[in-house]
């Protein structure tokens, strides 16, 4: 499904991400593991299509991501991934169904309402669809942002650090949400974490080597 | 769910500084439409109460003033010069038309001018009821004085001393309402016509001739007689510098020009209207400011909100329109709303100073300048988010997620 080769991302600090194989069947659910900052979020970004890296090859969906112009990576991106970024941010100044009504349109999807609603009651929030983001608990603003995530139905699902603090009960249910909502979109999943409660739950690990420091 | 939607969802999170943005850009686009429309109104009634009049002939003086007794009907004349003065103009091969004017009496405000139906056809009067005045003390009523007096055909009335209400009435000669024109939208419509003749008869307090025909009046004392002053009309340009310059040096007389003597009231005119209009300029460039501020501020806050745009598929250009479409939504809100107020408060105008009710059309008009109003207004609008969604769509992705 995406494949990773030879990749080295220098940041100005003069230290290197690399990777230098990684591929990923469709459906997988793969875990990203590694110390905080090592990394993680870079790759993530990487395999989003945020991040173009100095070197290697990115290979998303059968897309190699290096022949796209931004402004098409921008729509591939809307159409094809779906991010749940670390911290939960909705768009404060729109209502929980908006927000999904959003990413359908910058995606370029005609809003689905019914799709919508199906899915805010899949993820346990269909009762707070008109409420404002700030009306909401941490735990129901990240099951909206899987559901937002999920919304365009992506083949590749990614997630950074997901369980950040939730305590055990709801870091498993995050985890089995994420799962689900992969399985019911038929995605890819990669959820990048430092947590030690998440590995046991994800079938496939991808752990990161340590920062490299360039020559 | 477009970016014009997200847009307006933003500006409805902050009202606060939505609504002061609109209301500083309303209030200086209203300034200054205010006053074009009612710069506009007045040159156009002081050109058309002027037009066919090329020189204004009178008694030794100020020329405005005599421009301003005699074309606006708005100041004392000068004085008096002699009737052989009409003759002796007529006789000038140079001039078209010699309508001599006779001032001096009010009906409550409105001024009682003897003259000739020459003055009618000056203006472009038509009679809505009755006939022109025949013989002396016969009355026509412009239609604001019959609106405002309730006077109608057959109706009598004294005039009072001077030019403003309150004289005291020459009670013993009552005029008779011969006839009521139908508006001109000039200054026609404020004045109560009559003969010269009338004026004589009620000033001299001689007895009329027993059949109190016109001509019998007029041969009888042509010599000490005198008007007010007279409206000249050439057969060029040429001929009435020739001639204005020929009564001031030849003459006991003013020779005045209302084209230069108004051009030179409207300059005057003109410093005080640029004030406020610099004060208004500034009111829009303090609303585009706050724009500016409000946008940049936006720009911070949202950081992260474009940053998740971005991630959900949104291209640079897109996030940029956002800002974009913000500020011109607050310009063109505002422009509107400035727009309807100034043409709102020049109707209000109309309707609350019975005096100002022909500006009631000037509300309903559009003039082609507003339209550089409107090109101002959003134009500052835009500039004003140009450099917030320049900068949004700079946005290093990424590295704004890795804040988090």
């Amino acid at each position: 499904m995406f494949e990773l080769e030879g990749i080295v991302h220098r940041y100005a600090n003069t230290t290197a991400v690399t990777v230098d194989t990684w591929r990923a069947g469709a459906g997988e659910a793969w875990l990203l593991e590694g110390p905080s900052g090592s990394g993680k979020s870079t790759v993530l970004h990487i395999l989003a299509g945020l991040i173009v890296p100095q070197r290697g090859l990115v290979r998303v969906a059968g897309v190699d991501l290096a022949t796209l112009t931004e402004g098409a990576r921008d729509r591939w991106r809307g159409r094809t991934v779906g991010l749940v970024p670390q911290r939960l941010h909705l768009v404060h100044a729109l209502r929980v169904h908006e927000n999904l009504a959003l990413a359908q349109a910058l995606a370029g999807q005609p809003v689905d309402d019914a799709r919508i609603t199906a899915l805010l009651e899949g993820v346990g929030v269909a009762e707070l669809t008109r409420r404002y983001p700030r009306q909401l608990s941490q735990g129901q603003a990240q099951r909206v942002a899987i559901a937002r995530a999920v919304v365009n139905r992506p083949v590749l699902l990614l997630a950074d650090e997901p369980t950040a603090n939730l305590d055990d009960a709801h870091a498993a249910q995050a985890l089995e949400l994420l799962r689900a909502q992969a399985v019911e979109a038929g995605a890819t999943l990669v959820v990048a974490s430092h947590d030690h409660r998440v590995r046991p739950l994800l079938p496939h690990v991808r752990a990161l080597p340590p920062l490299v420091r360039a020559a | 769910m477009n970016i014009a939607r997200l847009a307006l969802a933003y500006l409805r999170r902050r009202p606060l500084s939505t609504a002061l943005v609109v209301a500083l850009l309303a209030i200086g686009v209203a300034v200054v439409t205010l006053t074009l429309l009612l710069t506009h109104e007045l040159e156009t009634r002081l050109q058309r109460d002027a037009a066919g009049i090329d020189l204004v002939v009178g008694a030794k003086g100020s020329p405005l003033q005599l421009v301003l007794a005699g074309v606006y009907h708005v100041d004392v004349p000068p004085g008096n010069i002699p009737l052989a003065a009409i003759t002796q103009l007529r006789a000038d091969p140079r001039v078209t038309r010699v309508i001599p004017l006779s001032l001096g009496d009010n009906l409550r405000g409105f001024r009682i001018v003897g003259t000739e139906p020459a003055l009618v056809e000056l203006y472009g009067g038509v009679l809505a009821q009755g006939a022109l005045w025949t013989v002396p003390l016969d009355a026509v009523l412009g239609s604001d004085v019959a609106r405002a007096t309730g006077l109608a055909v057959g109706g009598t009335f004294a005039g009072a001393h001077g030019l403003a209400a309150g004289g005291g009435e020459h009670g013993d000669a009552q005029y008779r309402v011969t006839g009521v024109l139908a508006p001109t939208g000039s200054v026609l419509d404020r004045l109560v016509l009559t003969g010269l003749e009338s004026v004589w008869a009620v000033h001299e307090h001689r007895p009329l001739p027993a059949d109190g025909k016109a001509e019998a009046a007029h041969d009888a004392h042509d010599d000490d007689r005198e008007v007010t002053l007279a409206l000249l009309k050439f057969r060029s340009p040429l001929a009435a510098a020739t001639l204005a310059r020929a009564i001031d040096k030849d003459t006991e007389w003013v020779a005045a020009s209302p084209a230069f003597e108004t051009a030179r009231l409207l300059t005057v005119f003109g410093a005080g209207v640029d004030l406020v209009r610099a004060f208004a300029l500034v009111l829009m460039a303090a609303s585009a400011l706050m724009l500016f501020v409000a946008l940049a501020q936006a720009l911070e806050d949202r950081r992260y909100d474009m940053a998740i745009l971005r991630t959900l598929g949104a291209t640079r250009g897109k996030v940029a329109g956002v800002l974009l479409v913000e500020g011109i939504a607050l310009a063109a809100v505002g422009t509107v709303i400035g727009l309807l107020l100034a043409h709102g408060a020049v109707l209000g105008i109309a309707h609350w100073r019975p005096d100002a009710a022909p500006l009631a059309a000037a509300a309903w008009r559009w003039l082609p300048v507003e339209w550089a109003v409107v090109a101002l207004a959003m134009g500052t609008g835009i500039l004003s988010a140009l450099w917030p969604a320049w900068r949004a769509s700079r946005l290093d992705v990424a590295a704004t997620l890795a804040e988090g």
